[in-house]
């Protein structure tokens, strides 16, 4: 897994440098780009003085790939062949989609969805690199400098799969990714929401594809995500369509061709944006059929049009309330986010709703980019003014598949995260060595209501009498919200090998191959860009070791010292060896060596928290 | 020796407890321990972060929530309060029981009704901690209150029951 994790070659290990950290908004629609200079978060432009990218990949003839607002000014004519909106094809299958509404040639595979362009079959996780790759070379362009890392925001409803396409995007795209972070989140940190404005707020985000609510408390320096709820296939281009659908029964065309429905759409979302600030707008255009389209759409009509779908928000709004405990008293502030709170009627709705104006200073497009910015600027070790510390959780219950196709929850939803949940289970059968799991997300009872996550095999359970063996398994989510599993046997404690099944996501073969592909052209430079990574890797490590024996070299004894110290001068003949293979497993070797001195520096480190607690051994 | 979550959290070991403490200290060791906070730290100090980072949600969840809290302190004392084969209940509570769930599918598409229903089961809910506490903290009755806690957890069921009835309502 070490692999590509990019720490760039010639990267300083020096402690006290500026880290070069951005904050990355990748939406729907749009993607962003931002950092934190001189203490304050902005978003970085390209050559033309543009913000936004829009998050629009097309494959040229001659092999080239496009990105950004030249691909959005094809799409029209090339529709096929220009993919708008992959975030929503993201960790989905062909059945979560309507394929009527998209243009696209789309792959049925029993895995994530795939579009079939002129270049070749693609992923969706592949055509977000390709945005993603873009805004990379604008942030280093633009800051002069390698990138240490990245924070990528998800909406909050984002399920498993969905998250881990997003990282793997990353990862195709040469990115380390310092964190997942979710976008209403990264929104309340960029509104500044500090020490002073402790409360609870809520977030209204709805975006291109996706809406998200969630419900923050900020106490302390901490935020916590009190509940979060949403609906991952309503946006503003939803709007759009219904428009869409508006002028071809006005107009009374016949089914459009799919060049014709880009054209329209386009027209329909110009016209919305229009009415945010004028009372009608003009829908002009001719069909390639040279039929002539030319209608007035007024705000009155937009907004009866659209009611259902500012209506359909409030219904996870609720929800969200009710898992929190709250009522709309007891929310301090409402946080508008994403290009669709723009709408005047959507401004309304969410102040009536909520009884106060909602908070709109900042630019509803740019606020989680910004936000994104600030935490990758803590998380790379940047100090900063507030430094915050967020609280996130995990948006939808996880569960296990049992007798009968129901499902039964591990995790429930909103639980804090990092957080571990030990399920034990056994075999029904005599002599029985392998068992499989089937893990699931979502809140309904039925298997098939749910997201069906992975499979995992267990194997090499120890033959013993029906019933006998007890398979403790044990499921970690992370703080991106990535779930892993690892299983053992507890009267052998034998390890059981775990083989994963991603339902939706790509495996990591697929990774591979996908990462060698785009690597090829230069193997040597590769190499040899590796051997400079292991290197930077295990100085950057002996660095951090060394720091910590002084700091905090009482911890250990005599022996435990000198067994640190022994495996800190094999690394370091590795690295004169100059074998990166050599150098990474002798890196291994001295974290391995090192944990229990890491675990004792954290037990130090939260006893002084807590003010003179000596708690040498917790039990984990 | 290991620590229990009261003592995690330096709290001594009562149904009754300090929950600005609680919560406090809580943040304190998350402030401390939190992934967040290691993101480019060693891979074992990573793991150490991880490790103590889920300690303290497992145990703040556990504390914080008065059932919960009931349940990990009888634990400590070797009870499993919830085990199958501790599951008789007075016939009084069961009638009772059966009381409270016809009201709720009476009221069922009423929502004043089930408004009304969930402030009553709130009181009821009130009534059964301060009986807790008194049974925890000062008898130090284990099987009684082994017995209240399975009463409450009835009334947690019930009260999520109403709220999925009223998520539908809504909606």
């Amino acid at each position: 897994m070490a692999l590509l994790q990019i720490s760039e070659p010639g990267q300083s290990t020096a402690p006290h440098q500026h880290k070069l950290a951005v904050g990355i908004d990748l939406g729907t629609t749009n993607s962003l780009v931002a950092t934190v200079r001189s203490g304050l978060s902005s978003v970085l432009v390209d050559d033309d003085g543009h913000a936004l990218l829009p998050s629009v990949v097309r494959y040229l003839p001659d092999g080239s790939i496009d990105v950004g607002y030249s691909a959005q000014a094809a799409q029209s004519q090339d529709p096929t062949n220009t993919i708008i909106s992959a975030k929503r094809f993201m960790g989905r299958g062909l059945k979560d989609i309507d394929v009527s509404q998209q243009p696209y040639h789309f792959i049925d595979s029993n895995e994530m969805v795939q579009i079939e362009t002129r270049a070749g079959i693609k992923s969706p996780v592949e055509i977000s690199a390709e945005i993603l790759k873009t805004l990379k070379t604008r942030a280093e362009k633009s800051l002069s400098g390698e990138l240490v890392g990245v924070v990528i925001t998800v909406p909050a409803y984002f399920d498993d799969a969905q998250r881990q396409a997003t990282k793997d995007a990353a990862r195709l795209a040469g990115l380390n990714v310092l964190r997942l972070l979710n976008e209403p989140t990264a929104a309340a940190v960029a509104y500044g929401l500090n020490n002073a404005s402790e409360g609870t707020y809520v977030i209204y985000d709805l975006g291109g594809g996706t809406f998200d609510i969630s419900i923050l408390k900020l106490a302390k320096g901490v935020f916590e995500v009190l509940a979060t709820n949403g609906d991952s296939a309503l946006g503003g281009d939803d709007f759009d369509r219904r428009v869409f659908c508006w002028i071809l029964e006005q107009s009374k065309c016949k089914p459009v061709n799919a060049q014709d429905t880009r054209l329209l759409l386009t027209k329909a979302r110009e016209a919305k944006e229009w009415l945010t600030d004028h009372a009608t707008a003009q829908i002009t255009s001719v069909l390639s059929t040279g039929e002539l389209v030319n209608i007035t759409l007024s705000t009155k009509q937009f907004n009866e049009l659209t009611q259902t779908l500012v209506t359909k928000t409030l219904t996870p709004t609720k929800k969200a309330l009710r898992d929190a405990n709250l009522t709309i008293d007891d929310i301090k502030g409402v946080v508008m986010v994403g290009g669709a709170t723009r709408m005047p009627q959507i401004r309304l709705a969410v102040a009536d709703f909520f009884k106060q104006t909602p908070l709109t200073n900042l630019d509803p497009d740019k606020v989680v980019a910004l936000g994104a910015a600030i935490q990758a600027n803590t998380l790379a070790g940047n100090k900063s003014e507030s430094d915050l510390l967020l609280l996130d959780v995990i948006p939808l219950s996880l569960g296990l598949e049992t007798m009968g196709g129901l499902v039964e929850k591990v995790i429930p939803r909103n639980s804090t995260l990092p957080i571990a949940r030990a399920q034990e289970f056994t075999t029904f059968k005599d002599g029985q060595t392998a068992m499989s799991i089937h893990v699931l997300q979502g809140e309904r009872e039925l298997v098939m209501d749910c997201r069906s996550l992975a499979r995992f095999e267990l194997r090499g359970i120890p033959p013993m009498v029906a019933g006998a063996a007890r398979i403790r398994v044990t499921f970690t989510v992370d703080a991106d919200g990535l779930l892993s599993v690892s299983a053992r046997e507890t009267t052998s404690n034998i390890e059981a090998n775990i083989v994963v099944k991603p339902s939706y996501g790509l495996s990591e073969e697929q990774i591979l191959t996908m990462l060698k592909s785009s690597f090829s052209e230069a193997e040597n430079d590769k190499n040899a860009r590796l051997l400079a990574e292991a290197k930077v890797d295990a100085e950057s490590l002996l660095a951090a070791i060394n720091m910590a024996l002084e700091q905090d070299g009482s911890l250990l004894n005599a022996k435990e010292k000198q067994k640190i110290i022994s495996q800190m001068d094999a690394l370091q003949a590795n690295i004169h060896g100059g074998v990166g293979d050599a150098i990474r497993k002798a890196t291994e070797v001295l974290n391995a060596a090192t944990e229990d001195f890491a675990a004792k520096r954290m037990d130090a480190s939260v006893s002084r928290a807590l003010a003179g607690k000596n708690l040498n051994s917790l039990e984990i | 020796m290991s620590l229990n979550y009261f003592e995690l959290f330096e709290l001594k070991p009562a149904f009754d407890i300090d929950l600005a403490a609680l919560e406090n200290n809580y943040r304190k060791i998350q402030s401390e321990s939190h992934p967040d906070r290691f993101v480019t730290a060693t891979s074992a100090e990573k793991l150490a972060s991880m490790q103590t980072a889920t300690l303290a949600n497992e145990a703040y969840q556990t504390l914080k929530k008065p059932t919960n809290r009931a349940k990990y302190l009888l634990e400590l004392q070797g009870i499993n309060a919830v085990a199958e084969t501790n599951t008789n209940m007075p016939a009084d509570f069961l009638m009772q029981q059966m009381e409270w769930r016809e009201a709720v599918e009476d009221n069922a598409t009423n929502l004043s009704g089930m408004h009304r229903l969930l402030r009553d089961i709130k009181h009821e809910t009130a009534t059964l901690q301060q009986t807790l506490a008194d049974e925890l903290d000062t008898k130090k009755a284990w099987q009684a209150a082994a017995e209240t806690l399975r009463k409450l957890q009835f009334m947690d069921k019930l009260r999520e029951e109403i709220a999925r009835k009223l998520a539908i309502l809504e909606d």
